[in-house]
């Protein structure tokens, strides 16, 4: 069996790709934005109620070909016809988890701007809470033992003691 | 003729050849500089030690050089230059051409190098006070940075390079660059993220020496606040420009970018109030040195997302794997060696004093703890997808639902414990007294609260919550100042209103820096807080027709094509009235640029009361109508102000006597005797 020599380009080009995906994901601000015109007028239904929840809606889910923009802010054509798309839904009467689960069927988790807790997110939801309690812990632990070593006494050095012996012998 | 002349003075002059060289002897400086220690570190060789402030000096003074080089290309518009020709344009106003100097990756990365190279000329100008052997480690450990900055730039972004045949013309600077608000918003960040560098660079070398005490957040504290000052406005700078230039009037979108920012100003943030605890308590040191390389840390990574040119152009990246292969180095040196040296030396530095949980350094614990979960959190979202993408393939997005349901929860606590930390003493605070003492300043919150919450009939209980929570922030903070201000026992009248005066006068402009911070962010909170009442109308609109929108009357009173320097645009006109009273008109715009062929739109703004009317124009259908957004954001103007006044808090403690570096310190005598009290 010949094993393949380790491969530093490989390594070079994976880290590039990371990089690169941490680029895609970045919508710069500096990038030229044309001008965003989200919802249209055309767009909009006439119950002010379902409309409201329709554009509540649309801000929980990504424009796919975009940089980190919800379908509610962005004027891709895609976002446009994802807009009507769940306004048609709205209309129709189905609740907003159908409508979730509908666009998470057609476009995967990627769709939700909100990704739902699972084995997957775990650490994402869980991470700044587990950072919390672990300061508080650290902050807990510091203060009690630095009391407890305070109330004790520090133990003395070597030279302390000897001091110590020296001064009062027996 | 007079253009001919030009022409020729620029090949005389060789500015770009010049700028090259300057950065070769900078980078040359730096390498010498971050070398020095060699000569020093082992045999404590005070005059070798000295020479690091000339070498520093040398250092700044080439990158100076280097940057009014090619700030000079950009301004005659020579577009032999590679970097002029692709980013500027002979007919843009002159602030445009300077300001393009940074809208582009090559010269971004070189202002970045020049406010690096301004803060260690300050540090080497003004570090006297500091100890020899502290300061040529920091100026060394600046140099460093510097060194392996200027690499970059000579190395892989050059912006120096010559076009041969230079063309004609220049391709014209990104049109969305071509803004006031984003011209001047780098800089600013820049300013933050770079002067978090001294606070990294006093880190390290604490490490190194080994040795760190009270005195390190003195020297630490002042470059802090001025870093922290410059990001809070370079924030809000970048929040005010997507606000009037996304044409929807959302100010914070939890976008990547914006949180490479906001990460940074969390931590350093933490960083500002830590040292505060280190100063005056002796406590907290081992923590404030993490903190201190961690919001460094955080800058460089922000940094490198923003503007590596991973952004501005992801085929030029991978076109130039150098550059990305350079910046991972960069990343991995500094962070990983920087952290690898804490966990290596911290088990060896003694910890600080002790504390009591109900006391200000107490108060500051929780405030840091809180903090830094929350820079956590922006940094997981921010990075959670792409370390899944890595390991699983598995795509998913983190948007702002996810920051909001995690980093409000947690800042949340924080505001409402503010103004009680601020009012308990350092030591052993009493809270119950500072309970008692800001019963008003709490009363008239919820008043406000409760008041908002029924003339707005229902809503979201968030809103007025928040606004609740603003106001307690800014009287919270006007408490501390009364109360700081009233003498001990109460005599009356005149005497006791002027005693007040003088008592005032004479509080530290720390005191007051702290309180107007404090306030800004209150402000800021309510103005977020008020979004929640803004109105909205997207409608099509003929000329002469009118739209409602929060108690405004808008009439399309015309459309009309104008042409500009380098762009075309449409101009809509709205004239405004208030319950049928005319109060003014407002125009909007639609911008084409024409050497690039980019939209953008200009929207009409009109201020009201702290609030703003926005009208922003679409596109126009084919029978004469166009596409409108009208707004009413009542109080919106107070999320920026917040954040000025935040700065400004800033800098007015760093004016305080007490902070500035190189003054003898007389506090230490008068610190030293306690005042006569009477015996007990």
């Amino acid at each position: 069996m010949r094993l393949r020599p380790f491969d530093f380009r490989l390594l070079a080009r994976r880290a590039l790709a990371i990089l690169f995906l941490l680029s895609a994901a970045m919508p710069g601000m500096v990038l030229a934005a044309p001008p965003a015109l989200a919802v249209e007028a055309d767009e909009m239904l006439a119950d002010p109620a379902l409309e409201a929840r329709a554009r509540s809606l649309s801000a929980q889910f990504r424009c796919l070909v975009c940089q980190n923009e919800s379908i509610d802010e962005s004027n891709a054509e895609l976002a446009h016809d994802l807009r009507v798309l769940i306004r048609e839904q709205v209309r129709a009467g189905r609740s907003d988890a159908e409508i979730r689960d509908f666009l998470t069927a057609r476009y995967g988790q990627f769709v939700l701007l909100k990704p739902r807790f699972g084995t997957e997110t775990l650490l994402l939801w869980l991470g700044p809470f587990l950072i919390l309690a672990i300061g508080a812990g650290m902050i807990g632990f510091t203060l009690r033992r630095r009391r407890s070593a305070v109330a004790l006494g520090a133990p003395l050095s070597e030279a302390e003691r000897a001091e110590l012996e020296r001064l009062d012998p027996g | 003729m007079f253009g001919q002349r030009l022409l020729l003075l620029r090949y005389l002059l060789m500015l770009a050849e010049t700028g090259f060289f300057a950065l070769l002897l900078a980078l040359a400086m730096a390498i010498l500089l971050s070398a020095s220690p060699l000569a020093w570190s082992a045999s404590d060789d005070r005059q070798m030690m000295a020479l690091t402030r000339p070498l520093m000096l040398a250092m700044s003074s080439f990158t100076v050089i280097a940057f009014a080089m090619l700030t000079a290309c950009y301004v005659l518009s020579d577009f032999s230059v590679a970097t002029v020709a692709e980013n500027s344009h002979s007919a843009i106003p002159l602030i445009f051409k300077v300001t393009g100097v940074w809208g582009n990756h090559e010269g971004s990365m070189l202002l970045w190098a020049l406010i690096l190279a301004i803060f260690g000329a300050l540090v080497a100008r003004f570090g006297d006070g500091l100890p020899p052997r502290l300061q040529a480690r920091v100026l060394s450990v600046q140099g460093l940075i510097a060194a392996a900055f200027l690499a970059f730039i000579v190395f892989t972004s050059n912006p120096f390079l010559r076009l041969d045949p230079a063309p004609a013309e220049g391709q014209d600077l990104n049109p969305v660059l071509q803004d006031i608000g984003l011209a001047i918003h780098p800089p600013l960040l820049y300013l933050g993220y770079v002067g978090f560098s001294v606070a990294f660079a006093f880190a390290v070398a604490a490490l190194i020496e080994g040795r760190i005490d009270a005195s390190f957040a003195r020297f630490v504290r002042p470059w802090t606040l001025l870093a922290w000052s410059f990001l809070t406005v370079g924030i809000a700078m970048g929040s005010y420009w997507a606000y009037y230039v996304l044409g929807w009037g959302g100010f914070w979108f939890w976008d990547p970018v914006e949180n490479a920012s906001l990460m940074p100003w969390l931590a350093g943030t933490a960083l500002v109030h830590s040292t505060l605890v280190m100063e005056k308590r002796d406590a907290l040191k081992v923590w404030t040195l993490l903190l201190a390389i961690l919001t460094f840390s955080l800058s460089l990574l922000g940094t490198f997302l923003v503007r590596s040119g991973v952004l501005t152009s992801v085929h030029a990246f991978a076109s130039d794997p150098a550059r990305g292969i350079f910046i991972l180095a960069i990343l991995t040196f500094f962070i990983g060696g920087s952290l690898t040296l804490f966990a290596l030396r911290a088990g060896e530095l003694k910890p600080g004093g002790l504390f009591a949980p109900i006391s200000r350094e107490g108060a500051l614990v929780l405030n840091n703890l809180l903090l830094a979960s929350a820079a956590a959190a922006v940094l997981i979202g921010t990075l959670y997808p792409l370390a899944l993408e890595a390991l699983t393939s598995d795509k998913i997005s983190v948007g702002p639902p996810y920051f909001n349901a995690t980093v409000l929860p947690l800042l949340a606590p924080l505001l409402f414990a503010l103004p009680f930390g601020q009012s308990l003493a350092w030591k052993r605070g009493d809270l119950l007294g500072a309970a008692q003492r800001l019963l008003t300043a709490f009363g008239l919150a919820i008043l406000v609260a409760v008041a908002l919450r029924i003339a707005h009939g229902g809503g979201p209980v968030l809103a007025p919550f928040g606004a609740g929570l603003g106001v307690f922030l800014i009287l919270g903070s006007l408490t501390e100042i009364v109360t700081r201000s009233l003498p001990a026992g109460a005599s009356s009248g005149l005497l006791t209103a002027k005693l007040v005066l003088k008592r005032a006068a004479g509080l530290p402009r720390q005191a007051y820096g702290s309180a107007l911070a404090h306030a800004g962010l209150g402000l800021t909170v309510i103005g977020i807080a008020a979004t929640a009442w803004h109105a909205e109308t997207i409608t099509l609109m003929r000329v002469g027709e009118a739209r409602n929108v929060g108690g405004y009357s808008l009439t399309l009173t015309r459309l009309s094509p104008q042409q500009g320097p380098n762009y075309r645009e449409t101009a809509a006109s709205f004239s405004i009235a208030e319950a049928g009273v005319p109060i003014g008109e407002v125009v909007s715009t639609k911008r084409i640029y024409t050497v690039r062929g980019t939209p953008t739109t200009q929207v009409g703004l009109m201020t009201k009361d702290f609030g703003q009317i926005y009208a922003s124009l679409g596109d126009s259908e084919p029978d004469g109508r166009v596409g409108v957004r009208l707004y009413w954001k009542p109080l919106v103007l107070f999320i920026w102000l917040g954040a000025v006044a935040m700065a400004l808090g800033g800098a007015l403690s760093l004016s305080d006597r007490r902070l500035r570096l190189g003054l003898p310190v007389r506090t230490r005598i008068a610190e030293a005797i306690p005042p006569a009290a009477p015996a007990e």
